[in-house]
This record gives C-alpha cells, sequence and structure tokens, in this order.
C-alpha cells in the first residue's frame, strides 16, 4: 500500500527512534511512505490558540500534498497530536464551502488546493494497522509473538476525544484498537485508570506540576497494575512519559521506572526486529527488562 | 416492549457506619428510556432511599449529571439501552460525578467546587460609565461569538471530567473558564482586558487547561469548554499581548515565531524562548526565565545521555525546503485587519451544501 507519510516534527526531533522504527517497519508490512518532507508542522494546537486560519491553511497545504501523491491511498501519520491537530483542521475546512475557498486562495500561489472528498483520509499508523492492513494480515506477519510481556495501552487525547471529530461513528472502537493490537501480537494488555487520560505535555512549559503530577500519576497506575512498559502512539505523550520520567517521579513521591515503547517499536518488536535497531536504546527509561523477556522469547 | 436492564449504583451514606460500595439494582424499561428513568424506578420500587438529584428530564435543568459507565452525563439524556451497550455486556455502572466531594449516593458537593469556581470570574456584566436610560443595545452580529458559552446549563459534566483539576484542585476549571468567556466575548462589558489579565496571572487559569478535550467530549450542551478556553487565551495574547509570568504568553509566540522561521519545530528553542516571552536572548538572560531553565536543565541533560538529543540538533535546525512559502502564508494571515475564525457552533445554517458535514478523520470505507 502506497502512502503519503507526514512524520510530524517530535518523531524526527527529541523521538529519533520513532521515525526510524516506522521506516524499517513500514516495508515488512508492504508500505510504501511517500514522505511529505515539503510539509510543515500540524501547530499541535498552538498555532489554533493562537490563529485559526492559519493553522487551517498550514494543514490544508499539508493536506493538498498528500492529496497529490500519485497512487497512494491516502496520508498517514505516526502522531496522536498530529492525527487531532489535523483533523481539527480539516473538520472546520470540510464543514463550509466559502471558508475552504478563502483558505485555497492563500494556497494558491503554490499551486495546491484542498479538495474535500469522501474518498481521502490521514490516519495515524494506529488506525491505519486495524482498519486498512487488518488485525488478521498483521497476525500473518507476526513472526514473534510478544508472550507474557504485559503491555499498558497509552492513546494520547488528540486520538481519542472528541470522538464527534475523530470519526467515531464510522469506527466506534477506536479508543480499544491499542488494547486489540497488544493481544493479537502475543501480548498482555494491561488495564488501568490512565490509559485514555492526560499525559500532561501541553502544560510542561506552563504548569510543570500539573503536568507532571498526570504524567507520574498514569505511570503510577500502570506500573501498580503490573506493567512491563507502556506503549503509546503519541511522541509528545513520550516525552512526558518517558523523557520527563526522572522528573515526573519527584512530583508524586514515588519511584517510577517503567519503559515507554513507541507503537512502531512494539509492532516491530513482534515482526522479529532487534530492540537496537529499533532505537530502544535511546530511551531515557532503560528498556532493559522488556529486552530481556523478548530475548527469551526469541531462545525459546 | 419492556426491556430488562442492570444498574449498578454507588451508595454512600455519610450517617451510616458502612462505606462506599456498589449496589446492583435490576430494572424493566422500554429501550428508549433513560438511565434516569431506571434510577427512578429503582428508588420507587426497591430502595427509596438512594439519593439523586433531578428536576425537569429533559435536558436542560442539568441537575441529574452522574457518571454512567465512567463517563459524565446528564442522566436523563442518556437512553438506557445505549448505556447497556457501552457497557457490554456488564451491567450499567452509575456514580456519582468526580472532582467533587460525594454528598449522598449520587448526590455531589456542587456548591464546594463548581458554584465556588463560577464566582471566582465575576459572571455578571461589568459595563463601563453610565447605565443608559433604556436597555443596552449590541448587534445581533456580536454576540455570535458568545452564544455557544451562554448555552451552558451548569450541570457539572465537566467539572466532572477535567483530568487537569484531578491533579489540581485548584484549577478554575472548564465550566467557570466557559462563563468568564461569555462576559470578555460581550462588547457591553467593560472590563475585558482586566478579566483577561487576572485569568492568564492566575496560575491555575488558562494556562493550567491540559487540552484533553474531556470538557468538549462531555458536555450535553456543545458548549465546548475547552475552545472557550482556547478564545480566551487568543485574546490574552492576540488582543491585549499580556505577558503573564506562566509563559502562556511566551509558549505561544515561541512556537510560531519557531514555525514561521523553520516551518518545522525547533524543540530546542522551545524552551528557552516560552520562558523569555518568545525571545531566545531573554529567555537565556533575565533572571526569571534562567530560573526555569536551570530546572528544565536535567531532562535535557537526560536526553543528551540517552543519545535523542544532540548538540547539532541543539544547535542547529534545518529550514524546510520551500519555507518561504510558508513565511508567506504567515505573513499574508497575520497582516489582516481581523482573525478569521470559523464558528463551528452555528455553521451549517449558512453553508449552503453542506449542512451538517461532519470531518470524518477516517473518511468513509
Amino acid at each position: 500500500m502506497k502512502l503519503a507519510y507526514w512524520p510530524g516534527c517530535v518523531s524526527r526531533g527529541f523521538t529519533p527512534e520513532l521515525h526510524g522504527s516506522m521506516e524499517l517497519v513500514a516495508p515488512r508490512l508492504d508500505l510504501e511512505l511517500i514522505e511529505l518532507d515539503r510539509a510543515n508542522c500540524c501547530g499541535a494546537g498552538v498555532i489554533a490558540e493562537h490563529n485559526q486560519e492559519l493553522v487551517d491553511t498550514l494543514n490544508a497545504r499539508t493536506f493538498a500534498m498528500a492529496q497529490g501523491v500519485e497512487g497512494a491511498a491516502g496520508m498517514m501519520n505516526i502522531c496522536s497530536t498530529c492525527q487531532g491537530a489535523q483533523s481539527e483542521c480539516q473538520e472546520r475546512l470540510d464543514a463550509d464551502s466559502g471558508y475552504r475557498a478563502q483558505i485555497n486562495a492563500t494556497l494558491e500561489d503554490e499551486g495546491l488546493e484542498y479538495e474535500r472528498g469522501a474518498g481521502w483520509w490521514n490516519k495515524n499508523f494506529l488506525w491505519l494497522l486495524v482498519e486498512e492492513i487488518g488485525i488478521d494480515k498483521l497476525a500473518e506477519k507476526v513472526v514473534r509473538p510478544l508472550e507474557g510481556v504485559r503491555i499498558a495501552p497509552f492513546y494520547g487525547c488528540y486520538i481519542v476525544r472528541p470522538t464527534k471529530r475523530l470519526g467515531y461513528e464510522q469506527h466506534p472502537n477506536r479508543d480499544k484498537y491499542l488494547d486489540v493490537l497488544i493481544e493479537m501480537l502475543g501480548a498482555e494488555p494491561v488495564e488501568y485508570a490512565g490509559s485514555h487520560k492526560c499525559c500532561g505535555f501541553p502544560l510542561i512549559t506552563m504548569n510543570r506540576t500539573t503536568s507532571l503530577r498526570q504524567a507520574g500519576r498514569h505511570l503510577a497506575d500502570a506500573i501498580d497494575a503490573g506493567a512491563d512498559c507502556l506503549v503509546t502512539p503519541c511522541p509528545l505523550c513520550h516525552l512526558n512519559l518517558d523523557m520527563q520520567q526522572p522528573a515526573a517521579s519527584k512530583y508524586v513521591e514515588r519511584d517510577l521506572g517503567v519503559p515507554v515503547l513507541h507503537l512502531p517499536q512494539m509492532v516491530g518488536l513482534a515482526l522479529g526486529l532487534e530492540p537496537e535497531e529499533l532505537g530502544m536504546h535511546k530511551h531515557v527509561v532503560k528498556t532493559r527488562d522488556v529486552e530481556r523477556k523478548v530475548a527469551a522469547l526469541a531462545a525459546a | 416492549m419492556p426491556d430488562s436492564y442492570t444498574l449498578n449504583i454507588r451508595r454512600y451514606d455519610p450517617e451510616s457506619t458502612e462505606s462506599a460500595h456498589w449496589q446492583e439494582f435490576g430494572v424493566e424499561l422500554d429501550p428508549e428510556r433513560s438511565v434516569l428513568d431506571g434510577i427512578l424506578q429503582v428508588k420507587d420500587r426497591e430502595d427509596g432511599s438512594i439519593a439523586v438529584r433531578c428536576s425537569c428530564r429533559a435536558g436542560i435543568c442539568g441537575s441529574c449529571a452522574v457518571r454512567i459507565n465512567g463517563q459524565s452525563r446528564l442522566a436523563c439524556n442518556t437512553r438506557i439501552s445505549d448505556a447497556a451497550r457501552k457497557a457490554g455486556g456488564k451491567s450499567i455502572s452509575v456514580e456519582p460525578m468526580g472532582n467533587m466531594p460525594v454528598l449522598k449516593d449520587l448526590i455531589v458537593d456542587m456548591d464546594a467546587v463548581h458554584w465556588k469556581k463560577i464566582q471566582r470570574v465575576v459572571p455578571w456584566l461589568l459595563p463601563d460609565g453610565e447605565a443608559p436610560e433604556r436597555e443596552y443595545i449590541v448587534d445581533a452580529e456580536a454576540m455570535i461569538d458568545v452564544t455557544q458559552s451562554m448555552a451552558c446549563i451548569q450541570c457539572g459534566a465537566c467539572v466532572s471530567a477535567c483530568l487537569a483539576l484531578e491533579v489540581d484542585r485548584d484549577f478554575v476549571g472548564p465550566a467557570a473558564l466557559a462563563k468568564a468567556y461569555r462576559f470578555v466575548g460581550d462588547p457591553r462589558d467593560g472590563q475585558t482586558e482586566e478579566r483577561l489579565r487576572d485569568l492568564a496571572e492566575d496560575p491555575h487559569g488558562i494556562y493550567d487547561c491540559t487540552h484533553c478535550f474531556a470538557c468538549i467530549e462531555v458536555c450535553p450542551k456543545d458548549v465546548a469548554p475547552m475552545d472557550q478556553i482556547m478564545r480566551l487565551r487568543r485574546r490574552a495574547t492576540g488582543d491585549f499581548a499580556i505577558k503573564d509570568k506562566n509563559n502562556g504568553y511566551g509558549h505561544e509566540q515561541a512556537f510560531v515565531d519557531i514555525i514561521e522561521k523553520w516551518g518545522t519545530l525547533h524543540e530546542a528553542q522551545l524552551l528557552p524562548r516560552s520562558f523569555g516571552d518568545g525571545s531566545l536572548v531573554r529567555g537565556q538572560t533575565e533572571p526569571g526565565a534562567v530560573k526555569q531553565l536551570v530546572e528544565s536543565l536535567p531532562t535535557a541533560l537526560r536526553g543528551l545521555k540517552s543519545g535523542k538529543v544532540s548538540a547539532k540538533k541543539v544547535l542547529a535546525h534545518p529550514k524546510l525546503p520551500d519555507q518561504d512559502q510558508v513565511r508567506r502564508i504567515f505573513k499574508e494571515i497575520h497582516s489582516k485587519d481581523e482573525r478569521l475564525e470559523l464558528n463551528m457552533y452555528i455553521v451549517g445554517e449558512n453553508a449552503e451544501d453542506e449542512q451538517g458535514a461532519q470531518a470524518e478523520a477516517g473518511g468513509e470505507r
């Protein structure tokens, strides 16, 4: 399947292991990724807070570039925040033809135009795995079932709310896909309070206490529920849950120390890729224990 | 034809020695009846001591908000068959709202949290100058912007669901901030800047919202409190350039400037610029900013040590190949006299060809 691919900023910035692991996993799933290397930041909610017309124009630009990729089935992103921020713009662009024309007029200089069409989509890798590739197809490709690994899903707000905007009417189980996937890959999904809550990242510069209390609490809940690691489709969640974890530990006054995997890393492990090539050594919280469990599986 | 349903109700009586617990009750109801109808049937037929608040039973008064299957909702506005389906074969759980102390069973102390926060934002008009002899005359157009926040029925569902309140009890919260916008956006009010400055400087004000969409998801009246909070931020930064000590202004400015300059996010510059009201120089020289920067150093060092952040990445960031185009877009839109906002609350009535169009993020298959 050929896809217009928007990796986002953070996957090439502070979580390079995310973009790297996605590139390794893609060919194993027969995905041909055409990277949108001229596209701009989605705005991550911040540009929307600043000026809606600006963020709608910037994302219409990205959509237009994606629509221009010949033979692509659709557009894929690997960041919950990109998904949410872009879906918000798409909702406005699709709602009113006059507004859309005005936004497109600004793109004319570049010869770009966003076209509203029922067939075109922009999906996070998580949605794509379940809806476009299909769980059964994916199951056929698993060479190393992650048996015995207890994985706590962390979805990221931007792909679970608001359900009206995020296509839940057509796909009502989108808030369960990570659980389904974990189970299908042979691992055990961990139920805990924080799976669909906020990692606190949007507040890290403005209210560090509120931000890291959120991250710390969810990590603690996952640990108490017996998780070996968490998995998330959002690199911003990863920053607060992994990179900030030692700091978060102080805000909840307890030891933490639970690794957080990116979605393509978890899939990659089950497809037979090694932790090192998936960039797991680049995490702040060491992934040794999970790696050991996975290595034992390979030996068995 | 009535169907059988099971309600699992959270019970708590402060006057008994029993701790809070769950109790299951069977009900017989037509599938289109509400969860509130179910609770009232249990109260009527099985246990008159169940405490629940309700009045209109029609989604107007906002009295009966509870958590159904964990989600904050009006019980009268939730079909019992839908709730049963959501529960997926288990009983329908019904518990009091979150983030507020429970008084008894399904009743929470709205005064202690919700109403106190509403008072915090001075929820009445503060006009300038002498009152006119007759009524204030306002353009209908000028009120469109506040109609959404006026739709609030004070049910507290958003307060119950708020994920920032869950960890910060002092957060002014979604309902009160939506109410604040109702007056900030009102052309008759004379304290617009003062209201905004107050809520921007408060460490638990508009910059304590974690942007999680929980309030938008649960609001039975589509008030979208988080969107109102973003409107407050937009007015505070865009119209009044309020440079708050919470870095709200700095963060927005820094982010926008970085994307205008490079097209994608240069993460290493986001923090210092945010701490310096958007300026990289101020962010590294002003005492307040430097203190915050030092606090973030351990995290940055951990990033460097793990190899995810390299010195090269910190110092240099590539421009997009077509960055001139991105800059042109910024310039064109920033040069407009007014910010264009598509009001999704009212759009559809005038959108001739696409009434009720919902962007389907996933599209149709």
